[in-house]
C-alpha cells in the first residue's frame, strides 16, 4: 500500500494535497453551530448533483413532454419519487445553509481581510446558485415554471433601449417557449453546476490559503507554537472537523428527511400546488410568486414605484441589493470582527437588515392587497397598499444597513478583544 | 429637520394605529374540512369505483395507470372486471373517454385531468364542491356552485344529492356577516353586497336525491379520498419508509455523536 501510495506520490501530490488540504490544514478550534453550514453547503451541492443526474436520465426537455416526463418520474421510475423530492427539497435546503452560511460571516466578520477575495468568490457561487435555481425551476413545466420564468425574463426586458431585444436573446423566442425550455436545461445541467463546481473549489481553495475565521474573530496564525510551527489554537481538521461535520451532517439529513418523507411539498413553499397544472401560455395564473429563496429581493422589486414610464429601477434596485453583498469587506470599518466585541449599533443594525429581510421574504410570498389598503385619514399613505408601503419601508432598512455601515462601524464603541480564542 | 422628523412621526403614527385597528375579519368562502383517511382501504376502493363510474365519463386521469390501483388491495381481475371501461390494456392510463375538442364544444372549456387535481385545490376544496352546488336557471346547466362561481361542469351527481337552492342573508357589517356565516358550520360565502353591506351566501336542501345527506357525504369523502391517493399514490409508502429512515438516523446520530465526543476528548 504504502509503495503504491509512493508510485502515485512521485507523479501526483496525492499525499501532499491530503496533508495541505485536510490532516494539516489548522482550523481554530472554538467554531460553533454556525460554522456547520459550510460543509452541508458543499453536501447539498453533492446531493444535488447526484439526483439531479439521476433525474437527467428520465426527464424530457420538451415543451410537449415535460410535465408528462415529470409525473412519470414521480409514479413509474422505481425510486423516482424519492429522487424529485429529494432534488426539490435539496434546492430549499441548499438556499437556507448558503443564508445561513452568509449570515454567519456577517456575524463575525468572516469578509474582512484577509478573506474579501473568499468572500467575494463566495458572492460569485450565491449567483451562480440563483441562476441554477431560476433555470431548473422552468423544467417541470407547470404554470408557476412558466409564468415565474415569463416575470424573471420580463425583468431583463424592461433595460432600456435594449431591454426587448436582451428578451428575445435570452428565451429564443418571443415568449418562453420549447426552445427556452431547451436552453434553461442545457443551462440548468451543465453550465451552470460546472461554473458553481469550479467556484466552490476556488472558495475552499481560498479559505484554506488565508484560513478559517472562528467566532471571536481573531487570527490564529499570529500566535504559533515555536516548537511545530502550528497555531496554538488550531486543530487540524481531519480528524477533528471531520468527525464534528458528520454529526452536523446526520442532524441536517434527518431535517431534510423529515421534509422529503412526510411534508415534501412543504404547504406550497418548496413545491407550489399551481406548479401541478401544465404550463398554458393563454392562461396567466392570478398570483405569481417566486420560490420563497427569491421573495425578498420579489418583495423590493414590486415596492419600487414606475418611474418616467419605466419598471427598470424595481429591476436596479434589486440588483443592487444583490450586489451589495459584494462590497462589504471596505464598507466595514470596525475595529473588531466578531459581534463579540461590536458594539450595539452593529447589533441593532444587523437585527434591522435580517428583520428586514424576512418580512420582504414574507411580503414576497403573499399578493400586495394582503393588508388591505390604509384608511383616507392617514396623511400621505391614504389608499396605498399597506403591505407596499412596508415593503418600501423595509427596503430602505436593507439599503441603509450597507450603505451606513462605514458610519456606524466606524462610530461604533467596541470590546477589547482577547489574545486568544475563547470557548462559549 | 425638526418638522420633517415630526411629520414623519406623525405618518407612522397613525399609519400603525390604523393597521392595527382594522384589524379586519376577512371576507371570503369557510369550508368543511374533508375527513378522508389515506389508510382505509375500502374508502379508497369505493373512491376509486365512484371516479370511475362519475368522472371518467369526460374527465381523465391521463397519468394514473389502471393496474396502479392494485395499491388498493385490487386484483387484476378485480380492476378489470369492474372498473375498466375504457381499455383493456391494464397498464394503460386512465384517458378520457371525450376528446378535448368535443368537451371544449360541450361544456365550453375542455374537462381538466384530474391526475393531480388533489395537489392543486386541496382536498377540502374537492369537497365542498361536491357539497356547494345549487339550482341556477340563470346559468347554461341549470346548475351554479358556490365555492367554483359560473362553473362549466353540471352537478352530475344530483340524482344521488338531490337538489340544492341558493341562500342569502344581508348584514349590516362584516363582523354580523362572518358571526353568521361561523354560525352555519359549514360551506358558507361572505361577499360585500350593496350599500356597504354584507351578504352570507349558503346552500339549502330543495328536492331529496336517491342518497340522505349523510350518505351523499360519505359518497363525496371517498371520491375525495382516492382523488388524494391518485395525485400521490406513493404517499402511504412514502411516509412508512420515512419513519424506518428517522429510526436509521437516529441510531447513526449516536454513533456519529459519541465518535466526535472521544475524539474531541483532548481538545481544550
Amino acid at each position: 500500500m504504502e509503495k503504491f501510495l509512493n508510485w502515485i506520490d512521485d507523479r501526483f501530490p496525492l499525499t501532499a494535497l491530503w496533508k495541505s488540504q485536510v490532516s494539516e490544514y489548522y482550523a481554530p478550534k472554538n467554531f460553533n453551530l454556525w460554522y456547520f453550514f459550510g460543509s452541508l453547503a458543499l453536501l447539498a451541492l453533492v446531493m444535488q448533483i447526484v439526483t439531479g443526474i439521476f433525474l437527467t436520465m428520465n426527464y424530457k426537455p420538451d415543451a410537449t413532454k415535460a410535465f408528462e416526463s415529470v409525473e412519470y418520474i414521480m409514479r413509474d421510475v422505481a425510486g423516482g419519487w424519492f429522487i424529485r423530492y429529494a432534488h426539490s427539497t435539496g434546492a430549499s435546503a441548499f438556499f437556507i445553509v448558503v443564508y445561513l452560511h452568509m449570515f454567519r460571516a456577517l456575524l463575525y466578520g468572516s469578509y474582512r481581510a484577509p478573506r474579501e477575495l473568499l468572500w467575494i468568490i463566495g458572492c460569485f457561487i450565491y449567483l451562480a446558485l440563483m441562476a441554477e435555481a431560476f433555470f431548473g425551476y422552468l423544467l417541470p413545466w407547470g404554470q408557476m415554471s412558466y409564468w415565474g420564468a415569463q416575470v424573471i425574463v420580463n425583468l431583463f426586458s424592461t433595460v432600456p433601449i435594449i431591454g426587448d431585444d436582451l428578451g428575445i436573446w435570452i428565451r429564443g423566442d418571443y415568449t418562453i417557449s420549447d426552445v427556452t425550455l431547451n436552453r434553461f436545461f442545457a443551462f440548468h445541467v451543465i453550465a451552470v453546476p460546472l461554473v458553481l463546481l469550479i467556484l466552490v473549489v476556488v472558495h475552499l481553495m481560498a479559505l484554506h490559503e488565508v484560513g478559517s475565521n472562528n467566532p471571536d474573530g481573531i487570527e490564529i496564525k499570529e500566535k504559533k507554537d515555536p516548537k511545530t510551527g502550528h497555531p496554538l489554537d488550531g486543530i487540524p481538521f481531519h480528524p477533528y472537523y471531520t468527525v464534528k461535520d458528520i454529526v452536523g451532517v446526520v442532524v441536517f439529513l434527518i431535517v431534510f428527511s423529515i421534509v422529503v418523507f412526510f411534508w415534501p411539498d412543504v404547504g406550497g413553499y418548496f413545491l407550489e400546488s399551481n406548479n401541478f397544472i401544465p404550463a398554458n401560455p393563454l392562461q396567466t395564473p392570478e398570483h405569481i410568486a417566486p420560490v420563497w429563496y427569491f421573495t425578498p429581493y420579489y418583495a423590493m422589486l414590486r415596492a419600487v414605484p414606475s418611474f418616467l414610464n419605466s419598471q427598470f429601477w424595481g429591476v436596479l434596485v434589486m440588483g443592487a441589493a444583490v450586489m451589495l453583498f459584494f462590497f462589504l469587506p471596505w464598507l466595514d470599518r470596525s475595529k473588531v470582527k466578531s459581534i463579540r466585541y461590536r458594539g450595539g449599533m452593529y447589533k441593532a443594525w444587523l437585527a434591522a437588515f435580517v428583520v428586514s429581510f424576512l418580512i420582504l421574504g414574507y411580503l414576497g410570498v403573499v399578493p400586495v392587497t394582503v393588508w388591505g389598503q390604509f384608511g383616507d385619514k392617514v396623511p400621505l399613505l391614504g389608499g396605498a397598499d399597506r403591505a407596499t408601503v412596508l415593503a418600501r419601508v423595509l427596503t430602505v432598512v436593507y439599503f441603509l444597513f450597507f450603505i451606513l455601515m462605514p458610519w456606524y462601524t466606524a462610530r461604533d464603541k467596541t470590546k477589547p478583544v482577547p489574545e486568544r480564542v475563547t470557548w462559549r | 429637520m425638526r418638522k420633517l422628523t415630526v411629520l414623519l412621526a406623525a405618518v407612522a403614527l397613525s399609519a400603525a394605529g390604523e393597521a392595527l385597528a382594522s384589524e379586519a375579519s376577512e371576507a371570503g368562502l369557510r369550508m368543511e374540512p374533508a375527513l378522508v383517511n389515506r389508510l382505509d382501504v375500502e374508502s379508497l376502493q369505493r373512491g376509486a369505483r365512484n371516479f370511475v363510474n362519475y368522472c371518467l365519463n369526460c374527465h381523465g386521469a391521463q397519468y394514473m395507470r389502471y393496474n396502479r390501483l392494485a395499491d388498493l388491495g385490487l386484483t387484476e381481475s378485480q380492476i378489470r372486471d369492474n372498473l375498466m371501461f375504457a381499455t383493456d390494456k391494464i397498464g394503460s392510463t386512465m384517458l378520457a373517454p371525450i376528446s378535448r375538442a368535443d368537451g371544449t364544444a360541450w361544456f365550453g372549456v375542455a374537462p381538466p385531468d384530474l391526475t393531480v387535481e388533489s395537489r392543486i385545490r386541496g382536498k377540502d376544496w374537492i369537497y365542498n364542491y361536491f357539497l356547494g352546488f345549487y339550482r341556477d336557471e340563470d346559468s347554461t346547466t341549470g346548475w351554479n356552485n358556490l365555492v367554483f362561481p359560473s362553473v362549466a361542469m353540471p352537478h352530475v351527481l344530483w340524482n344521488l344529492a338531490g337538489t340544492q337552492k341558493l341562500v342569502e342573508t344581508e348584514y349590516e357589517n362584516l363582523e354580523k356577516a362572518e358571526a353568521a356565516a361561523i354560525a352555519i358550520k359549514g360551506l358558507a360565502l361572505v361577499e360585500p353586497a350593496k350599500g356597504g353591506k354584507w351578504v352570507v351566501k349558503t346552500v339549502a336542501p330543495d328536492t331529496p336525491g336517491t342518497l340522505s345527506a349523510v350518505e351523499y357525504k360519505a359518497f363525496v369523502t371517498d371520491l375525495v379520498n382516492y382523488l388524494d391517493y391518485m395525485a400521490e399514490p406513493i404517499r402511504n409508502e412514502r411516509i412508512n419508509i420515512g419513519y424506518v429512515v428517522m429510526l436509521y438516523l437516529g441510531v447513526l446520530f449516536a454513533f456519529a455523536y459519541v465518535l466526535k465526543r472521544n475524539y474531541w476528548k483532548d481538545v481544550h
